[in-house]
């Protein structure tokens, strides 16, 4: 599904990724863990397609297509979906009004039919309620106001509506109440499939006993420095990344 | 002499020409104010940017282009756009087409010019020693004369200006028409007036309205305007507005169109509790200039006033924005606020902002702020990477820019025209 080779980045000229390899087959679900300022977020962002970072070398092929050279609007099209670490806020944008041209957007691209305001507000209900999201989350302008766990599961809401076919969820679980993650990580596990991936970004251990990886990979530096099963992430846990990636 | 004391001459020397021919010319209070209006306008001239309420707007295009005023209505039925009301008062370069109209009764509207007898002392009342208003009043040919009775519920009614392809553009001399629109809301009375102005696209011509608007007790005028001009037109637009005690008068106006364009908003609290709502939206694209300036006088207690002015600009173009709060001693407990912002999609756009507080009383809540600001490019990103594509996404953002000042439009009607007009200048112009 998704095949990272040696890609380097930069940043205001800073090298930030180092010459990253990965690879997430089709419905397998990976985990991406390391220290802050490790370059996650950055990976997360030049997958996305962001402005502002200089990619200096490698490749990145989604689903067979050179993703780097497609714009965000289209890998977001052909099926790849980034949960932000930090959402943004958008003062004057109504959370339904963006749902709505969004997933209309990504269905047209798709040969999809347009789905008008009833068919969407159908389809939104069933979604919040599988999140346990109130309806007043979608009347209200797009993360304005939200906390900091109604935010992330305003991105796992996107998600669910969406239906990517790789989703890359950075951080999603921080900001999140016990009962929160365990929604969030039931909503993610709920697309688990042959025709679904995802890379999950985080922390903490909590978040991979709801959702267990098929793999974790240790980024430090820049670089994926160890990669193993679930269990890695216990290690890591219990003995820290330097001594793990020593 | 320069090109300012040039383009002055020119409209004096249409006067002479016309004064017998205009409207009231031979009755003696018309005559008396148009002459008075003359040589206010003589000693005044058009005003140069050394006038500080000009520092930003140079008229001299207006001044170099020799305006010509039309003597006769355009013979050919301009294309009408759909109405919104059920009721609309069509003006054809400045002039009432009846033919094209149809007005409301019970509200008294009619063509000022034939009924002018009747609006002896009410014309010029609220009339303040500008020049473009003395231009107006020296040259108006017609106008739309409106006395809602009071208590009445008047509903909404359109008041569309259309500038025509007339005889004199045809041999190349641009048109100017200076319409003069009474507007008299009764003690109690409501009324929303929906009013659009409309040009062809690469004709020069300058519509330079006057609205002289009284707003008595308790009563309540929306105004919405949406000002559509062709691209290679003028528009200078004056209201005048006087709210008495417990009275509201909103002003909504868009500016999306015309080559250089300005909207002067002078509006008096002049009674206990009076309200008044100024807001809105400037759309500048390349090549355009757009100026909006209020002067708000707040002269009795107890009144509210609230101002929310955005301005998103493309190109090479140029905004303007000036707003002057006067609270005079006896307004005590005034609570005026102003708000306004600019959106600048390009880097050759600019825009000035001038706001202003002057407050003799000593118990007033009165603020006012001004942010300048490109889109933001982490909200691009965010709504790029959910598939929706970059054109989307821009004009989605410059929605919720205006969105605030918009949001006052609550009468059905205008909100409609007032969203097509936006989106129509969007698909023109940003996208
Ligand atoms: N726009 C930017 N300008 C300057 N430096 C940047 C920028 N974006 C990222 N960096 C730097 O790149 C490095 C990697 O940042 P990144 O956000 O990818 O880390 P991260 O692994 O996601 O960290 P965290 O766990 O704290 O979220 C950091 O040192 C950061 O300061
Ligand atoms: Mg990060």
């Amino acid at each position: 599904m998704l095949k990272i080779e040696g890609l380097t980045a930069e940043v205001e000229g800073r090298p930030i990724l180092k010459g990253i390899d990965l690879e997430v087959p089709a419905g397998e679900v990976h985990a991406v863990m390391g220290p802050n300022g490790s370059g996650k977020s950055t990976l997360s962002y030049v997958l996305a397609g962001r402005e502002g970072y200089e990619i200096t070398g490698g490749r990145v092929t989604f689903d067979g297509r050179d993703l780097l050279a497609m714009e965000p609007e289209e890998r977001a099209a052909a099926g790849l979906f980034l949960a932000f670490q930090y959402p943004v806020e958008l003062p004057g944008v109504g959370n339904a009004n963006f749902l709505r041209t969004a997933l209309n957007a990504v269905r047209r691209a798709r040969g999809e039919p347009e789905l008008d305001a009833m068919q969407f507000l159908k389809l939104a209900r069933a979604k919040l309620k599988a999140l346990h999201m109130s309806e007043e989350m979608i009347k209200r302008n797009v993360n304005v106001g939200f906390s900091g766990g109604e935010k992330k599961r305003n991105e796992v809401l996107q998600m669910a509506l969406l239906e990517p076919k790789l989703a890359i969820l950075d951080e999603t679980d921080s900001g999140l109440d016990i009962d929160a993650l365990k929604i969030v990580a039931d909503g993610v596990n709920a697309m688990r499939g042959p025709g679904f991936s995802a890379l999950v970004i985080t922390h903490y251990q909590r978040l991979l006993d709801h959702i267990v990886p098929d793999r974790v990979h240790v980024l430090m530096d820049g670089r994926i420095v160890k990669s193993g099963p679930a269990s890695l992430a216990l290690e890591l846990e219990a003995e820290g990344y330097a001594k793990v990636a020593a | 002499m320069n090109a300012m004391t040039t383009g002055a001459e020119a409209f004096l020397g249409r006067f002479e020409g016309l004064r017998a021919q205009l409207p009231g010319g031979r009755t003696d209070w018309v005559a008396a104010l148009r002459a008075d209006a003359a040589a206010q306008f003589r000693a005044q001239g058009l005003p140069g940017r050394r006038v500080e309420a000009w520092r930003y707007t140079d008229l001299s295009p207006v001044a170099a282009l020799g305006f010509t005023e039309a003597l006769t209505l355009a013979e050919e039925r301009p294309a009408l756009p759909a109405a919104r009301a059920p009721w609309r008062a069509v003006f054809v370069d400045g002039r009432f087409a009846a033919g094209l109209s149809s007005l409301p009764p019970g509200l008294a509207a009619r063509s000022l010019a034939a009924d002018l007898d009747a609006a002896r002392g009410l014309l010029g009342a609220l009339a303040e020693p500008l020049p473009l208003v003395a231009l107006n009043t020296m040259l108006f040919e017609d106008g739309l004369f409106l006395e809602v009775p009071a208590g009445a519920e008047g509903g909404t009614l359109e008041l569309l200006s259309i500038a025509s392809h007339t005889q004199e553009a045809q041999k190349g001399r641009p048109i100017a028409f200076h319409p003069r629109h009474l507007i008299r809301i009764g003690q109690g009375a409501r009324l929303t007036l929906i009013e659009t102005s409309l040009g062809p696209a690469a004709a020069a011509y300058l519509h330079n309205p006057v609205f002289e608007i009284a707003v008595a007790q308790g009563a309540q005028l929306t105004h919405v305007r949406l000002q559509q001009e062709g691209r290679a037109g003028f528009q200078l637009c004056t209201v005048l507005a006087a709210v008495e005690a417990g009275g509201t008068y909103d002003n909504f106006t868009l500016n999306a169109g015309g080559r250089l364009v300005r909207n002067e908003i002078h509006a008096a609290l002049r009674g206990p509790r009076a309200a008044c709502h100024m807001n809105g939206a400037q759309l500048v694209a390349d090549g355009q200039h757009a100026d909006t300036t209020t002067f708000l006088d707040h002269a009795a207690p107890d009144c509210a006033s609230r101002q929310t002015y955005k301005t998103v600009l493309a190109g090479r173009s140029r905004g303007v924005f000036q707003g002057k709060i006067l609270v005079r001693q006896a307004a005590q407990r005034t609570d005026g606020y102003q708000m306004n912002q600019a959106l600048l999609l390009s880097e050759e756009a600019e825009i000035d902002a001038k706001p202003q507080l002057e407050i003799y009383a000593d118990d007033v809540k009165c603020s006012h702020g001004a942010t300048v600001g490109a889109l933001d490019e982490a909200q691009l990103f965010y709504l790029r990477a959910r598939g929706i594509p970059a054109a989307t996404a821009r004009a989605m953002l410059v929605e919720a820019f205006l969105s605030e000042a918009i949001e006052g439009v609550q009468d059905e009607a205008a909100r409609a025209a007032l969203d097509d007009a936006i989106s129509g200048w969007w698909q023109r112009e940003g996208a």
